[in-house]
């Protein structure tokens, strides 16, 4: 097995100084009936170059050669070469959690430097250093904000991506937390009455997403007055982190759960992204995840460690604000170097462009069909109803290699059967919009 | 400052030239750029006009840099990393094996990077296919009855599996209301329980360092939800009885959890699925060789038998009857979604790549591998170090710092040292029934040159302690930064980059260094 630095000799004389007479023996202590004699029924052994060849198999089965306009919480970036150049130093990729920052000054340097860059683009004071991805980061910064809070209960508006939704469930119903669905208006914007009517004594948190699972941007200090008003914190979940570069940041709320996979990651049929919490610095003993913090070493020199661990699993077990260890640190590295790239205005004229297209897109295609959502400003997504079946009209469309927006019944049934999200990017071109109103005329 | 040079000779450390670096805000000046957009080809818009109150004007102290700076930024930074391909990194329980680079370069096929998590069933034959190949491979390996392939990490899986017995118990009536679980279990275990909304019972354990079994029959009752188990268990050592122990949850209706952090014990020698486990997890990032890439990402699939099936998260990938494969969301009974999508994917690709390399002779052969390796250190060290449980070490090996702390050098001094011979320390003070635990876990990837390195360097450092104890103490000496202030760092936390008021040089910029040593 070419993986293994091992010849026959070696493993018999290894076997003859531990003093035992086979492999065999050293798993003596495994009950015999518990002794798994057989082969394994997986496939084989295979070569190198077999093992691209299956994959490329499986990667033919898929998608390629279509426009896309789907977006939905994965999004469609250029992603520049530098981030793969970086993350495959080994250095970089096969380095553990930095425990011993005398030898992880490179992995822990780039971390502060995460930090700084998510504090600086979503307006909060301390960040972590990766939580799994945007949904469960929603739900841990719900937990958070129950322990700040002391209260129990979550208002979330129903303009937050459906499977963040889900998975904020699966966490508050065994924390009992109950939560309470806050619609929204015409505009697409989160209904402010209704809001103010969900929110109660009780009330922890309020959690939205800006812009929304529609598209839209919130009015971030508007809700951030309702909730504070009442004594509730407010989390805003952003799931296309590079509107940052040109939506005002949610300053006024007081913990922000982003998913970064826009800034460099690969779609990658869902993972693994780049969760992170941001908030203000008063929470930070409440907040999960690791945090890195600078310091200097015994000469004076400046340099960085994990740090504040007194709030994690291995330290206070049950007592934990949370019980995430491995996080998703090499995304966020990717996240670190794509950031560093575009930069300080190049990041804004990347979000420029993309509002470009999908304005243009929404416009053309707003020739066909009607344009749902139209009194508030909107970052690159739309929904449109196309006049029929959006499934329907989504199969008609594979066949020009297009693939159409994402159809919303299943979630927002009173949208009706016709309506679907479309997205464009940077990366979709004015051809590919003018195909699609083609092909939908 | 202490007299730095070494008892023995180092066979393995090199110097070479320092390099400094600032943040990359230090860096950075107004007007310099990496990158170029594609032109725009449809008309330019006025975001200040289209967002109104919501446009953003200014990004504060985001970078501006060339690219060749950029480059030269990370590569400096990745200078001052130690990691598995520059050498043994013996992190017990955290199992740091070769990560092969074909996975890398299969992960990045564009019908795979580029799949969209809601692009047509009919368009991802290919993604679903290869979570089918894995799920039906990781089933196999773990002799249970099916699999979720949706959480993140290992805890994430710990969370899954949790919530699965909950489900379970609740279907019949009543969650119960405590997970029982061994002190020398990892912090993750306790964490996720009480994020499950049980309460922690802390079992202890025996003399041999493996379940008290009169302990457990002691302590599980009706109220007792599970065990969560790691086995092997967090010293190297297979818990022999463990079918009595499932036995004895089964008999009061509770679930036997295991957490698979260490299957690099159990590959293709024996199966949990057969000796009486409930639900488990694995570990993609440790067992199945994904990169750990400085902390993550990971992957915990979650292994259970039929009994928790219906609880699954969804949705789960099933087979339709013309052989097309699909997502069923169609789960009355799930525990409902525990991540969106399906879970960290790039790390399904690897770790399928990975099992194709070895198929079940390698798989095997990468297991006795590792056993032989724990072992043939163990043997070498015995003498050396205290070793507190005497029972058979199946991929890790847990010494005491016993013998060296009456010198005052504690398992995290000479952790540390261990860095100046040009290794990563072994796992400090971990697992906590150990006193000073040295949790040495060698992997089968190394090979037995490397080993003796490692042995030797251990042995030359027991040396140290007794001759020259401070050198231990005070070590590492050959590192760019020497020991770090983590009391400071705590005290007063600088989590963040800032600006100097003034405009002048940040007050805790680095000074020129041409002294210090580097790997
Ligand atoms: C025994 C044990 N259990 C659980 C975990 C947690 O796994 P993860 O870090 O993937 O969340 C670890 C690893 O750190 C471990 O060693």
């Amino acid at each position: 097995m070419r993986y293994l630095p091992k010849s026959p000799a070696d493993r018999e004389e290894m076997l003859a100084e531990i003093g035992v007479a086979s492999i065999d023996d050293l798993f003596s202590t495994i009950p015999a009936e518990y002794q798994f004699k057989r082969d394994l029924a997986i496939p084989r052994q295979h070569g190198e170059s077999e093992i691209i060849d299956r994959f490329r198999e499986f990667a033919n089965q898929n998608a390629t050669g279509y426009a896309s306009f789907l977006g939905a919480g994965v999004y469609r970036h250029y992603r520049p070469v530098l981030i793969d150049t970086v993350v495959s130093r080994g250095e970089f990729l096969t380095s553990y959690t930095p425990y011993q920052p005398e030898i992880a000054q490179g992995t822990l340097q780039a971390m502060f430097e995460f930090q700084t860059m998510i504090c600086e683009l979503t307006g909060m004071e301390i960040a972590n250093a990766s939580m799994y991805d945007g949904s469960t980061g929603a739900a841990e910064a719900i937990m958070m904000a129950v322990r700040v809070t002391g209260r129990d209960g979550a208002v979330i508006a129903r303009t937050v991506h459906p499977e963040y939704r889900e998975v904020v469930a699966t966490y508050a119903q065994h924390q009992e937390i109950p939560l309470v669905e806050a619609g929204y208006s015409e505009s697409g914007r989160v209904d402010l009455a209704a809001l103010d009517a969900a929110i109660d004594d009780n009330t922890a948190c309020v959690l939205i997403q800006s812009p929304n699972f529609f598209g839209t941007i919130e009015d971030v200090a508007a809700i951030a007055e309702i909730a504070h008003k009442k004594g509730a914190l407010l989390i805003v979940s952003i799931a296309e982190a590079i509107s940052l570069g040109i939506v005002r940041p949610p300053a006024e709320a007081d913990i922000v759960s982003l998913e970064a996979q826009s800034f460099g990651v690969a779609p990658s049929y869902g993972g693994p992204f780049c969760g992170v919490i941001a908030c203000k610095e008063k929470f930070l003993r409440q907040m999960p995840g690791r945090i890195v913090g600078e310091t200097k070493d015994m000469d004076g020199k400046r340099g960085f460690v994990l740090t504040l661990s007194t709030r994690e699993q291995h330290i206070r077990r049950e007592k934990a604000t949370s019980n995430i260890c491995t996080n998703q640190a090499l995304v966020a590295m990717m996240t670190t170097v794509f950031l560093t790239v575009y930069g300080k205005e190049g990041l804004k004229e990347l979000a420029v462009h993309n509002l470009a297209k999908a304005k243009y897109a929404a416009d053309t295609l707003g020739g066909i069909g009607k344009v749902l959502f139209n009194g508030a400003p909107r970052f690159h997504e739309f929904v449109i109803d196309l006049g029929k079946d959006a499934e329907a009209v989504n199969t008609a469309l594979l066949e020009r290699k297009i693939i159409g927006g994402l159809p919303l019944a299943r979630w927002y049934p009173e949208l009706g059967a016709n309506a679907s999200l479309w997205c464009a990017t940077e990366l979709t071109t004015k051809a590919q919009i003018d195909a699609a109103a083609e092909a939908l005329k | 400052m202490s007299d730095t040079k070494f008892v023995g000779t180092p066979r393995k450390v090199t110097t070479h030239v320092n390099q400094n670096e600032d943040l990359i805000f230090e860096k950075s000046s107004a007007g310099k750029k990496a990158y170029r957009l594609a032109e725009l080809d449809v008309p330019a818009v006025d975001a200040a006009s289209l967002l109104g109150d919501a446009a953003r004007t200014d990004l504060g102290v985001m970078p501006e840099l060339s690219e060749i700076e950029i480059v030269r930024h990370f590569t400096r930074l990745s200078t001052w990393n130690y990691a598995i391909d520059l050498g043994m990194y013996p992190l017990g329980s955290c199992t740091m094996k070769y990560n092969p680079r074909v996975n890398e370069l299969v992960s990045r096929l564009e019908g795979i990077a580029e799949a969209h998590p809601y692009q047509p069933e009919s368009l991802s034959q290919g993604v679903l296919g290869i979570m089918k190949l894995l799920s039906d491979c990781l089933v196999e390996i773990t002799g249970m009855d099916t699999i979720t392939l949706q959480p993140a990490a290992g805890a994430h899986g710990e969370f899954t599996g949790i919530l699965l017995a909950r489900a379970y118990h609740e279907a019949k009536g009543n969650p119960r209301k405590k997970v029982l679980i061994p002190d020398s279990a990892h912090g993750t275990n306790p964490a996720t329980a009480a994020v499950c909304g049980y309460q922690v019972a802390n079992l202890k354990s025996n003399a041999q360092g493996m379940v008290d079994i009169a302990e457990l029959e002691r302590m599980v009752d009706e109220d007792t939800a599970a065990l969560m188990l790691t086995n092997p268990s967090t010293i190297g050592v297979f818990e022999s009885e463990i079918h009595k122990i499932a036995d004895i949850l089964h008999a009061k209706g509770a679930l036997l959890y295991m957490d698979g952090a260490n299957m690099n014990a159990l590959v293709g020698k024996t199966r949990p699925g057969d000796f009486g486990v409930d639900v488990m997890h694995l570990n993609l990032h440790k067992t199945f060789s994904t990169p750990h890439g400085g902390g993550g990402p990971g992957s915990g699939p979650v292994a259970c038998k039929k009994i928790l099936e219906p609880f699954l998260p969804k949705p789960v990938v099933v087979t339709r009857p013309d052989g097309t494969l699909a997502l069923d969301y169609d789960r009355p009974q799930s525990i409902g979604r525990v991540r969106m999508f399906y879970g960290n994917f790039g790390m399904f690709v690897r770790a399928l790549a990975y099992i194709l390399a070895n198929g079940p002779d390698g798989l095997r052969q990468t297991t006795e591998d590792a056993v032989l390796n724990a072992n043939y250190i163990r043997a070498k060290l015995e003498d050396t170090f205290d070793l507190q449980y005497k029972t058979r070490s199946l991929h890790e090996v847990v010494f005491s710092d016993r013998r060296q702390a009456k010198n005052g050098v504690k398992t995290g001094d000479m952790g540390k040292r261990l860095i100046d011979y040009g290794f990563h320390a072994y796992t400090v003070s971990f697992p906590m029934v150990v006193q000073g635990a040295m949790m040495i876990e060698p992997t089968e990837s190394e090979s037995r040159e490397e080993l003796d390195l490692l042995i030797d360097a251990l042995k030359q450092i027991a040396r140290e302690a007794e001759e020259n104890p401070e050198l231990v103490q005070t070590a590492p000496h050959a590192t760019r930064l020497r020991r770090l202030d983590e009391t400071t760092a705590a005290r007063k936390p600088v989590l963040r980059w800032k600006p100097a008021p003034n405009g002048a040089a940040d007050s805790s910029a680095l000074t020129p260094d041409t002294a210090a040593k580097e790997w």
